[in-house]
């Protein structure tokens, strides 16, 4: 559950944020604000796919895990 | 001249790297479509990134930033939340399609649900969707060699050369070659983006501050989302819907069947979003053009990127820019080219007019289809009308449609049923062919809503009767009793 909240955050960070840093001053990095939010949520997104990736149980089993073949 | 040599060069590198990827390995169905679902992180990494660096987002991510200017922001953000939903979506997409020896995107269908008739409409789709986004390639490697050879050879005569070059390794080494060739692709495009997208700026405005405020000043408005039209609420859409889009490209599922394990796909949802920023350089190149290069106007917006090149390097780097441009389309080309035949001849073929063919046949006649499927291409390029360019905006939106199939399928107790995947997706296309030849919005179709919902992306209508009709079919479906859900298996 933790992992998915996690995973909604650059959702919510790109697609409900824009509208409130739809502007061009102040530039951050020489880029325009609205630019360098986006930017700084690709960023943000690798590095909680990071983080989940350490936290999510299923990456530690052998990768031919015991998923057992359906039907 | 020196510029023509590198851009022979890498061609035929591009050539020999194709057809030498077969080495080793004997070219059955599994291998030729999926390379023996043997890939390794790295290359499934460049196959699945190969889907962001086309031609497309070469020339037309620059084109963009020069000809409109913020909403090509909303490149950069689909990817990222595409690869986010690829870390869930992806393991079981993989291991269902092992498991059952699937090859294309269509024959997930057509098994998850226990029909061929689904399959047939998934690949009919599927390839309705990617001629035109074969023939979008071929049309950029004509517009880059011509510009970068000085007009030494013609667009015509590079569609044809580029055509060939990937119909060969193609049908030689099938995604095998696609995968090879996408280490050089990609090499080549990370340093030059990267060179360009930083000195441009730096040699013609002094810095990137600099190039925006020299921008903002003049012509306002120009780095924002515009109050209306391409507004905050087209980005929040469009970003949405092509982040649910992304996966359903039929080559870029096929691709995920290439892994050897499921791992890589969680490995890579890490990566790929940062990997994306490359983007970010190739907008700063589209910027560096606004005011350095003004004039261009339609659809030449796209040679932005080589307008101000010609007018800033010698011709020996306007090859090497070229030579990049063109694996920008052969990479991408041959992906295109593998899926569509393989979605020909496994699900159509197989599907509907031969149920009982073997592998073997399969494999022969999706070999045998790569040459037509090109040359198909090669026509719309050179003799294409309307057509082809109302099938190419249609393109992402058709795909879009098969999400909600994809994403029922996958849930623990799937109640969707065959009939209500087949009306819904069928209707979806429907209503995508209709808004896009009518060139329909939401503002129009709705004028009561407020005026922030009227930029909403048509496209989200068209999802919305798929699932309603979706929905509604499958609940009266409904099969009596426990056998029937029950798939037969071979």
């Amino acid at each position: 559950m933790l992992l998915r909240v996690l995973a909604a955050l650059p959702f919510i960070g790109i697609l409900l944020g824009v509208p409130f840093v739809n502007r061009v001053e102040p530039l951050v990095l020489g880029m325009p604000f609205v630019l360098a939010w986006i930017v700084m949520w690709v960023v943000l997104s690798s590095i909680i796919m990071a983080i989940i990736y350490r936290l999510d149980p299923s990456n530690r089993q052998l990768a031919t895990d015991a998923e057992e073949v359906r039907s | 001249m020196s510029a023509l040599v590198i851009i022979a060069a890498i061609t035929l590198f591009a050539l020999y790297l194709g057809v030498r990827a077969r080495r080793g390995h004997d070219m059955s169905l599994e291998q030729w479509t999926v390379g023996g679902r043997s890939f390794g992180t790295a290359f499934v990494f460049l196959l699945m990134a190969g889907e962001i660096y086309t031609t497309f987002t070469f020339l037309g991510g620059s084109g963009f930033a020069y000809g409109k200017g913020a909403p090509v922001y909303y490149i950069l953000a689909y990817g990222t939340l595409a690869y986010i939903l690829s870390y869930w979506m992806l393991p079981p997409i993989w291991r269902y399609a092992k498991n059952h020896h699937l090859v294309s995107q269509p024959h997930f269908f057509s098994r998850k649900y226990d029909s061929p008739a689904l399959g047939t409409l998934v690949a009919l789709v599927g390839v309705a969707a990617l001629i035109p986004y074969l023939v979008l390639q071929l049309k950029g490697l004509g517009i880059i060699v011509a510009t970068a050879s000085y007009g030494a050879i013609s667009s015509t005569a590079a569609i044809w050369i580029g055509a060939a070059v990937v119909t060969s390794y193609v049908t030689i080494s099938g995604v095998r070659g696609s995968a090879w060739n996408s280490v050089v692709k990609d090499t080549l495009i990370l340093a030059i983006v990267l060179f360009l997208g930083i000195y441009l700026p730096l040699h013609y405005y002094g810095g990137f501050g600099e190039m925006f405020h020299a921008i903002d000043a003049a012509r306002p408005g120009f780095l924002t989302f515009p109050a209306k039209g391409s507004s905050v609420t087209w980005f929040q859409s469009t970003v949405l819907l092509t982040a649910l889009g992304f996966f359903m490209w039929p080559h870029t599922f096929g691709s995920i069947f290439t892994a050897k394990d499921e791992r890589i796909f969680r490995r890579n949802a890490m990566v790929l979003p940062l990997y994306q920023l490359i983007l970010l350089f190739v907008f700063f190149v589209g910027f560096a053009a606004t005011l350095k290069v003004p004039g261009l106007k339609g659809g030449d917006i796209d040679l932005s990127l080589f307008r101000l090149s010609l007018q800033t390097f010698d011709p020996w780097f306007v090859g090497v820019i070229g030579a990049a441009g063109i694996l920008t389309a052969l990479v991408p080309g041959s992906m295109i080219l593998t899926s569509a035949s393989t979605l020909l001849a496994n699900d159509v073929y197989r599907g509907m007019v031969s149920r009982k063919a073997s592998d073997a046949t399969v494999a022969k006649l999706a070999r045998f289809l790569v040459p037509v499927v090109a040359l198909v291409a090669v026509g719309f390029t050179l003799h294409g009308g309307e057509t082809i360019v109302a099938l190419l905006l249609m393109g992402y939106s058709f795909v879009t449609q098969l999400f909600p199939a994809v994403i029922c399928s996958l849930l623990p107790h799937n109640r969707a049923t065959k009939y209500g995947a087949f009306c819904g997706i069928l209707a979806g296309v429907a209503v995508v062919t209709l808004t896009t030849t009518m060139h329909l919005s939401i503002g129009q179709l709705m004028p009561f809503l407020p005026d922030a919902l009227k930029d909403v992306n048509i496209g989200f209508l068209a999802l919305a009767v798929n699932v309603i009709v979706f929905a509604v079919v499958s609940a009266v479906t409904q099969p009596r009793s426990v056998e029937q859900t029950h798939a037969p298996v071979h």
